[in-house]
């Protein structure tokens, strides 16, 4: 359903390497490509460690990229003009992770919103920007009186909603929110979600949403990309994540968040992950995910895996369901002993 | 809803704690309930009325309102609820954690093999806290010296409190590093803790806080600060050395899915306050206290479809100056008159299960129903 709507961003074999000294690269991002149709939510997760932040940077522009591109409304954002970028940032916005270090602690609630639209010289008359924080404020759940207090007078939620509210400002077309809810409590996390929710049917806006909580984001996003180690392993719709995931990793990672429902958690069956994330400094060759990985083959560690469109939007990079490499290896293409 | 409310006369708010405690409650006395007969069950701690707060430049905060509950011998308890509702300053009383100044315990007890932990002098604790009651923090980073060796830190909890040479204390923390899942674990004594990655470390400080063979375990929120994978393999870990040692563990987390897969009991804390605790499936098929319903209707499933989340409005109330009456009256649904004006009793719905609200008194069911 979503298919049918307009390419709002596109991001293609994206790369966004760190140089960390003695001649050693850190390959964070490393080959990362997905289009984001206007109108959606696109949650992008993985562990720690596996790049989804610095992806969300380096879309925004926050890193420049060190090879790919990022076409927003077919413009890659990365060859742009100063002036191009200015007009390119007033249509695509961020919300950060740490409501408490995002908001400068010196500025009252009403400079930290109004910032944004006084820098694009949005509103000549001060109280017509006035008036704009004060809806700006109703629209996240806040009220005017909250215009003139500092963020250390607001709890950790009341804080994601001044960020949200800056975000929105200048009437953004697509936000990228990096982990927006991971610094809150549970109930708070829900109130904060459908805050997001509910702009979004509003405003019509378009999220990249990027979190670890796999739960939260099958909840809140209509298609989901799994990261490891700088590489997206799979994508699809979150229905269908959940459902049929493909790649092994995913599974791991699905059979690892414990479920609140004690018969369902007492009966499940639990893939276990040998050991930890590898370095990206010196990444494994091959399928990264391979050292990891139960099902790992002799080819693995030679051949990276292609990205394969297994069924209508559903893409996967894994050996095990790339029948060339199957009837290579003389196995059978349906993978029927992973399940 | 509002427009019911029942009177707040002095006699009702002292009425006694049995109103609901009648028989025939559905899930009260479920066969398959594991947990269903803990009369045999030896009680190993037991806090009693527990009163603590904080003084501070802003005033005196209520971080505990009286917390009453008892522990059993090899369970797991855990206890939920959000930032700031008392359950780490729990967890810390017990252990004799609470630095006082600022802090002060104004009431209670927690009785631990006959003694009274709150009453004891710092030295008569030491021989209690890492010996009969081990704690685990949240974050492996900084719960480990980055200047000594992991193995000196393994062996520095027996030498100290058991006495024993330094072959034998060595060979016990070579025990402790596999019975946590670390291999070769004869080298990894002389490594340092920047050597290991945050999963590794947070087993290091398991075995560190199980080397003196505690009889229990306060673990806060041990797994927050690790990704779900590596999450999935150290409650994988609770679960063994719990059923090798027969260690009890009081757990602290706020999340729910954690709590369904180790706990056997839980205590939901809100305000300085249990509100309710009853075993694991009591609790999150039969809650009965709003706020438990509202925790649970607040967290996102991974199996459901199209589920919609019903956030709790409103924040937890400011413990300088806690709520006279029930703590979540502002923020509940179905709060009467007498919820902002008096604290409910407890109730004892089943051997296990007990909950405060004022919508188990049996003119608020008259009412409701």
């Amino acid at each position: 359903m979503t298919q049918s709507k307009p390419v709002l961003l596109s991001v293609r074999n994206l790369k966004r390497h760190f140089d960390v000294g003695k001649g050693k690269t850190l390959k964070a991002v490393d080959g990362l490509s997905f289009d984001v149709y206007q109108g959606e939510t696109f949650g992008l997760v993985g562990e720690s460690g596996c790049g989804k932040s610095t992806a969300g940077r380096t879309i925004l522009g926050l890193y420049n990229n060190t090879d790919g591109e990022v076409l927003f409304e077919g413009q890659d954002i990365h060859q742009m003009t100063d002036k191009e970028r200015k007009t390119f940032l007033k249509k695509m916005q961020m919300v950060f992770q740490d409501p408490y270090a995002s908001l400068n602690p010196r500025s009252t609630v009403y400079e930290i919103i109004a910032e944004p639209m006084e820098i694009h010289g949005m509103y000549k008359n001060k109280k017509d920007l006035r008036n704009r924080v004060n809806e700006l404020l109703e629209d996240v759940g806040l009220n005017r009186d909250h215009a003139n207090r500092y963020p250390h007078e607001f709890s950790g939620g009341q804080r994601q909603r001044i960020g949200i509210a800056r975000a929105l400002a200048l009437d953004p077309d697509f936000i990228i929110a990096d982990e927006p809810i991971s610094a809150l409590d549970v109930s708070v996390q829900a109130q904060v979600v459908k805050l997001f929710q509910r702009l979004q049917r509003e405003k019509g806006l378009t999220y990249l949403f990027i979190a670890h909580d796999l739960s939260m984001v099958k909840y809140i996003s209509d298609r989901i990309g799994v990261m490891y180690l700088g590489h997206l392993v799979e994508l699809t719709t979150s229905d269908q994540l959940y459902k049929k995931p493909l790649h092994p990793y995913t599974e791991a990672l699905l059979s690892a968040i414990p479920i609140p429902d004690p018969d369902i958690e007492e009966a499940r069956e639990r893939i276990l992950l040998e050991g930890e994330l590898p370095s990206p400094i010196d990444p494994p060759s091959g399928c990264v995910f391979r050292t990891r990985c139960p099902y790992a083959m002799g080819v693995c560690a030679e051949r990276t895996p292609r990205w394969l469109e297994k069924d209508e939007g559903h893409f996967v990079a894994c050996h095990l369901h790339d029948e060339e490499i199957m009837q290579e290896a003389g196995v059978r293409a349906e993978p029927a002993a992973v399940r | 809803m509002t427009g019911h409310q029942l009177a707040a006369s002095t006699s009702f708010a002292e009425a006694p704690a049995t109103i609901g405690g009648q028989a025939g409650r559905s899930t009260a006395t479920d066969e398959n309930s594991t947990s269903s007969s803990r009369a045999d069950k030896e009680i190993i701690l037991s806090v009693q009325n527990l009163e603590v707060s904080f003084k501070t430049f802003g005033g005196e905060v209520q971080a505990i309102r009286g917390v009453t509950f008892d522990l059993y011998k090899g369970e797991t308890l855990a206890v939920v609820g959000e930032s700031g509702c008392g359950k780490s300053v729990t967890a810390n009383t017990i252990m004799g954690l609470i630095p006082q100044p600022p802090g002060r315990i104004r009431n209670g007890q927690v009785l631990f093999k006959e003694k009274d932990l709150t009453k004891l002098s710092k030295r008569a604790l030491r021989d209690i806290q890492g010996v009969d009651i081990s704690m685990i923090f949240q974050d492996p980073m900084t719960a480990l010296n980055p200047t000594l060796k992991i193995g000196e830190q393994l062996m520095e909890g027996v030498r100290t409190h058991h006495k024993v040479s330094k072959a034998e204390a060595r060979r016990k923390a070579v025990e402790m590093l596999d019975l946590v899942g670390i291999s070769n674990p004869e080298e990894r004594l002389g490594q340092y803790p920047h050597q290991f990655s945050g999963g590794m470390r947070q087993r290091i400080v398991i075995a560190i806080a199980l080397i003196c063979e505690p009889e229990l375990l306060i673990a806060d929120e041990p797994t927050t600060a690790l990704d779900v994978t590596i999450q999935a393999q150290i409650l994988e870990l609770f679960a063994e050395i719990q059923r090798k040692t027969g260690v009890a563990i009081i757990l602290i987390t706020h999340d729910l899915g954690v709590v369904a897969k180790i706990a056997d009991r839980i205590a939901v804390m809100y305000a300085g306050k249990i509100i309710e605790i009853g075993n694991k499936r009591e609790i999150f098929y039969d809650p009965q206290h709003p706020y438990t319903q509202g925790l649970l209707n607040s967290v996102p499933r991974l199996d459901l479809q199209e589920e919609e989340l019903q956030p709790i409005d409103g924040t937890p109330p400011d413990l300088f100056a806690p709520p006279e009456g029930c703590p979540f009256a502002a923020r509940c649904p179905f709060a009467m008159e007498v919820c902002e004006r008096v604290y409910p009793a407890s109730t004892q719905l089943t051997e296990q299960h007990t909950v405060d609200c004022w919508l188990q008194d049996a003119r608020a069911k008259a009412v409701f129903s």
